[in-house]
């Protein structure tokens, strides 16, 4: 396969997972700022929603006072801003017509739908009036192109990129979402266990569409030690950090077969797979959340390169 | 005007059935059936970009439904007519590049050639796989009257809408069944088998294998994107942009995630100017380094091969029906436009002073861009066209206005006859072979006979009747 078109199969999913992550992302802060406010009022949620997306510095050059309606828009429908929802949708389209025919027709159609219908303004008012309505209509989206590519898509190395960017990216959002709570929670620590904190880890769960699986394996127990578990450790849980890695790993196996070459990137999936699979959660809170979750995000980008490097993205 | 379909209010054989159907099926359902084809074409993403406009960069090119129609007998014209050309260009193109007999015979005057902007001199020598410079010739042809066709220009270089012919055909199969069960139309399909059978049989020298075929494409930008996509994907083929290949130790390679990977025949639908930007503009960032070198040395093929354009200039356009003379010793089947040459101080006199009636058009222009239509202008615009021509002369040629024929067309006040041209698809390589079809272009301004589909043309699906 040519080397940018596998680059492009793997970004095109990645944005579509970018998009989605964004809406879950909104969805947390939405629910968060629901809760009576302490202090600063739930500007800090809203502000811990942009650090954890990566936008906080784009959004403050901006010098935009903030609300739920500046933020939501920064990240929904702001052109400056390199992740927001509708730049995914651009970026993924425009990487699936860079290669029109490494994708299935029901995979374009889920595509070019997604970005014709964000394109008109009923969807911005829609945003306005109704988030957590609009925050479904993204949600959906992602479930139509991963259905479309799940049905129709042949099994070969192309597949494996677009597992690929999907895995990587939900990790590294997965992370960021649980990076959310420690903004939050960053200058009161001494409420850790109380009912406000206990709202906020729930709040995680309902972000990453998690409660009712939470529920099977844990019942009602939501201490902020299982919940982490549930989205880190737990490998049946699927976007926890583990499920993740499994998928990234095996793909890359699957690549290392078919091309019948094992690299250094093998092994940097394998190492970071071990990290997790061998976790404990007592360790992992002693030695801080936050801590743990940025080696993370480090891991994922130093993966994200050496797959570009591996399979010749950009350049011999 | 010539109408198709009507003759004296009588309804011409080839459109007969067809009429039938419509009169049964009845304005509403037919109104009906043009939207639903319009959401298929949008729905599969079949866009064209029109240069300079602005607006959308994936607007629709607009279908027309009712189609065009042919009988066996007025292709099996055509297509010998169009397949002498085919030949007889390609002839010309080897000889101008090698000996040049049909200059020195004084048929061709040698400045037309040798000081042609798309004459490229770093070609001259070559031998190209098959002696075959032009693999896909596409011959734009017009009709007057019911047995009178004429040559509008030739395409040598990489002509664009085939996708267009097999587009349409499948929107209408699906939309209209029971027409082609119950008449006998004959196929389309086969074009890119044919195509692909085509570039194999161009292999260069050096290649012993089984050839690996790519087409190459500027990017998503361009617009014939879509095109490039279609043909590359209906092939099986890799649709790869300069960036994805390289030469080395001779020979040109793709990147591919398993390492590099040779390829033996590029399908470019790039300009000669930016293949190689060793060889030609510097500038280019859609090339490959090195290209021509492979090139000639028989490591790769290029179709059309760099050089090709030189034979569909609009000046070496007026010496085909000599070329065919030339080189085959045959009368030549299908008739060229009598055309002026500005260059010459009659035909510049004749020109100036019967601008009113002549479509006038840059030598070098392609388009539709940049032409004069006496009969539809102003009388400012012909006088400030004659001082563009004055300035000039040899930039120019002029033709009378042709009565192209007309086909009924849907348009906002229903159905009324709108001026069409037809191109058909050449295939030269181990055989000359052409697919009975082509792309049938219609002029969707009332009375306007320009069928670009940059100046608001249309397409239309063609039909041949099988015997």
């Amino acid at each position: 396969m040519l080397s940018r078109t596998a680059e492009n199969l793997f970004w095109l999913s990645r944005y579509v997972e970018r998009a989605e992550n964004m809406a879950r992302l909104l969805e947390m802060g939405y629910r968060m700022a629901l809760m009576p406010a302490a202090g600063d009022g739930n500007r800090s949620e809203w502000r811990s929603v942009l650090s954890a997306a990566g936008c906080a510095e784009g959004f403050d050059s901006d010098n935009t006072e903030l609300t739920q309606a500046t933020v939501s828009d920064y990240l929904i429908f702001n052109r400056d801003n390199p992740s927001s929802i509708i730049n995914c949708f651009e970026y993924a389209r425009a990487n699936a017509r860079a290669k029109r025919t490494a994708i299935t027709q029901e995979m374009w159609e889920a595509l070019n739908g997604a970005l014709m219908e964000l394109r008109r303004t009923a969807m911005r008012n829609l945003a306005k009036t109704d988030l957590p309505g609009f925050i479904d209509w993204v949600k959906s989206q992602g479930a139509l192109f991963r259905g479309a590519t799940d049905s129709t898509i042949l099994r070969n190395d192309g597949y494996d990129f677009i597992r690929l960017g999907t895995f990587l990216e939900r990790a590294d959002n997965t992370a960021r979402l649980l990076d959310v709570k420690y903004y939050v929670l960053l200058p009161e620590t001494s409420m850790v266990g109380d009912g406000v904190d206990n709202y906020q880890w729930t709040t995680v769960l309902r972000a990453a569409s998690s409660m009712r699986a939470f529920h099977w394996v844990y019942r009602d127990d939501y201490s902020p030690w299982r919940i982490a578990h549930f989205l880190i450790l737990n490998p049946f849980s699927p976007r926890s950090l583990a499920h993740c890695v499994e998928n990234i790993t095996n793909h890359l196996e699957r690549l290392a077969r078919q091309y019948g070459q094992r690299q250094a990137v093998h092994s940097l999936a394998v190492d970071t797979y071990a990290i997790l699979n061998q976790g404990d959660m007592d360790e992992i809170f002693s030695h801080g959340l936050h801590e743990f979750l940025s080696d993370c995000l480090r891991r994922y980008q130093a993966l994200s390169s050496a797959i570009a490097e591996t399979y010749y993205f950009g350049g011999q | 005007m010539f109408n198709e379909m009507k003759m004296n209010d009588q309804v011409r054989e080839p459109y007969r059935a067809l009429v039938d159907w419509m009169d049964a099926t009845g304005p509403e359902i037919l109104a009906q059936k043009r939207l639903e084809a319009e959401t298929l074409f949008r729905k599969i993403g079949i866009t064209f970009a029109v240069y300079g406009e602005g607006g959308d960069p994936e607007r629709l090119i607009p279908f027309d439904l009712i189609p065009r129609i042919f009988t066996a007998t007025e292709w099996r014209k055509l297509e010998r007519g169009v397949k002498q050309r085919a030949r007889a260009l390609n002839t010309f193109l080897y000889d101008v590049y090698h000996n040049a007999e049909i200059i020195r015979a004084g048929i061709v005057p040698a400045d037309l050639v040798y000081r042609n902007a798309a004459f490229e001199p770093a070609v001259i020598g070559i031998d190209p796989p098959r002696r075959v410079y032009s693999h896909i010739v596409g011959v734009d042809v017009v009709r007057v009257s019911a047995d009178e066709f004429y040559v509008l220009e030739d395409n040598c270089r990489t002509p664009s809408g085939v996708s267009y012919m097999l587009e349409n055909r499948e929107i209408m199969m699906r939309m209209f069944p029971e027409l082609f069960s119950k008449l006998r139309i004959e196929p389309v399909d086969s074009y890119p088998d044919l195509l692909l059978k085509t570039l194999k049989s161009i292999a260069p020298r050096k290649c012993e294998n089984d050839p690996n075929i790519v087409v190459l494409t500027p990017g998503a930008l361009n617009s014939a994107y879509y095109e490039h996509s279609f043909l590359a994907d209906q092939m099986g083929v890799e649709l790869v942009e300069g960036q994805d290949l390289f030469v080395s130790e001779g020979r040109v390679y793709m990147r591919t995630t398993r390492g590099p990977e040779r390829v033996d025949v590029i399908y470019r639908r790039i300009d000669d100017d930016f293949i190689d930007p060793l060889c030609f503009r510097p500038d280019s960032v859609l090339g490959i380094p090195g290209l021509m070198n492979v090139y000639r040395s028989g490591g790769v093929a290029i179709c059309s091969a760099p050089g090709a354009g030189v034979a569909d200039d609009k000046a070496v356009y007026t010496y085909v029906p000599d070329m065919i003379r030339f080189y085959l010793g045959q009368e030549p089947i299908l008739n060229n436009v009598p055309t002026w040459k500005c260059s010459r101080s009659d035909d510049l006199k004749y020109v100036l002073e019967h601008l009113p009636e002549l479509v006038v058009k840059e030598v070098h222009g392609s388009g539709g861009y940049g032409m004069l239509v006496g009969p539809a202008s102003t009388r400012e615009e012909c006088a400030t066209y004659a001082q563009r021509i004055k300035a000039n002369p040899s930039d120019f040629i002029a033709q009378p206005t042709l009565a192209l024929s007309a086909c009924p067309t849907f348009v906002e006040s229903g159905i009324a006859p709108r001026h069409v041209d037809f191109r058909p698809f050449c295939l030269v390589g181990d055989d000359i072979r052409l697919t009975p079809g082509g792309l049938t272009r219609v002029a969707l301004r009332e009375g306007s006979l320009v069928v670009n589909s940059s100046q608001g043309g249309g397409v239309k699906d063609t039909w041949i009747m099988a015997e």
